[in-house]
């Protein structure tokens, strides 16, 4: 009990309303993330709608394996993280640990895949502008700049989410989180899981939809 | 709130599922559906949305009051999208009033291809 008491913050009453107002608090957070990454989104589907031809023109310069993988590499990484979770949930200290560097690591594949990816398509002229690559009409533009705008900005997610993910394993290894306590973890969880959520919705839209017409 | 509801083998299930429908949306992309392709890899979007959201975020666990916080930036964000749909898909749908707008410079001139 001594534990339970030393966790809660004088404003609650109980850990069980403590955890209720992080997860509301987080959610509240990611409500202004979705309206963040949902004005990029927007720009997108009214830009599609006005030169859907350009934008299936441009589209197809995409690399479909890189996305495919790093789609593949991006939902595990949240497996392991809610396994991350669940171990602490089960007050096993080692397992937190162990998942959430495994959860660090495929983040930080997700990003030299991008970062591959980015090369190339830097070789193929894709960044638009003066140089950009000749052959495609003028909008195509359009969607490469948003290709390189929701991505990075998405990358930039990642990125500080490894730096979270890092701060949690640190704060686990201090022993702050027990079966008891682990709100941090639940929060950074809910985090992580939504940008995977975002990259879900940007791998098809830049990726996939006009592949074959 | 319960949120052990979930074992570690339902977690790998639903990360396999996720998958599936990462290789179902992967595979049907290469097909040419028209319109359709946008329909099934939005579809599939949402469905890997819904898995993440409920299983891997405990939102299904969770109480009445965090479906609320959950629902509204999706809500608000549906409503940002279905206003300015409003506009630019119906510029041009009553002749002679959208000339009118953009040529005191309200807004740039609607562009369309089609």
């Amino acid at each position: 009990m001594a534990e339970a008491r030393s966790a809660l913050a004088e404003q609650f009453e109980e850990l069980p309303q403590q955890r209720e107002a992080s997860i509301l608090g987080m959610w509240t957070f990611l409500a202004t993330e979705v309206l963040f990454f949902g004005g990029m989104f927007l720009s997108y589907i009214t830009y599609r709608s006005s030169y859907p031809n350009a934008f299936a023109e441009a589209s197809k310069h995409t690399i479909v394996l890189f996305g495919t993988l790093n789609t593949a590499v991006l939902l595990t990484s949240s497996l392991t993280m809610v396994l991350a979770v669940h171990a602490i949930q089960e007050n096993n200290v080692k397992g937190l640990i162990r998942y959430l560097l495994c959860t660090i690591a495929l983040a930080a594949a997700f990003l030299v895949i991008k970062g591959i990816e980015y090369h190339r398509d830097l070789d193929e002229q894709l960044w638009p502008g003066g140089n950009f690559k000749p052959g495609l009409p003028p909008q195509a533009q359009i969607f490469w700049f948003l290709y390189w705008a929701m991505t990075g900005l998405h990358a930039l997610h990642v990125t500080i989410g490894i730096g979270v993910l890092s701060c949690l394993a640190v704060l686990a290894k201090l022993g702050r989180f027990s079966g008891v306590y682990y709100n941090p973890v639940d929060v950074g969880a809910l985090y992580w899981h939504f940008v995977d959520i975002v990259w879900i919705f940007l791998y098809p839209l830049l990726y996939l939809i006009n592949r074959s017409s | 709130m319960s949120s052990k509801a979930i074992s570690r083998k339902g977690y790998v299930g639903i990360w396999a599922a996720l998958l599936v429908l990462l290789v179902l949306t992967w595979g049907l992309a290469q097909v040419n559906l028209g319109p359709f392709n946008a329909v099934v890899a939005l579809s599939i979007a949402v469905a890997k949305m819904l898995l993440v959201v409920l299983y891997f975020m405990h939102v299904r666990y969770s109480s009445r009051l965090t479906w609320v916080f959950v629902a509204a930036g999706f809500i608000w964000f549906l409503i940002m999208v279905d206003l300015t749909l409003s506009d630019y898909l119906s510029r041009g749908a009553v002749p002679g009033v959208q000339d009118a707008s953009w040529k005191h410079g309200a807004w740039p001139a609607p562009t369309r291809e089609r």
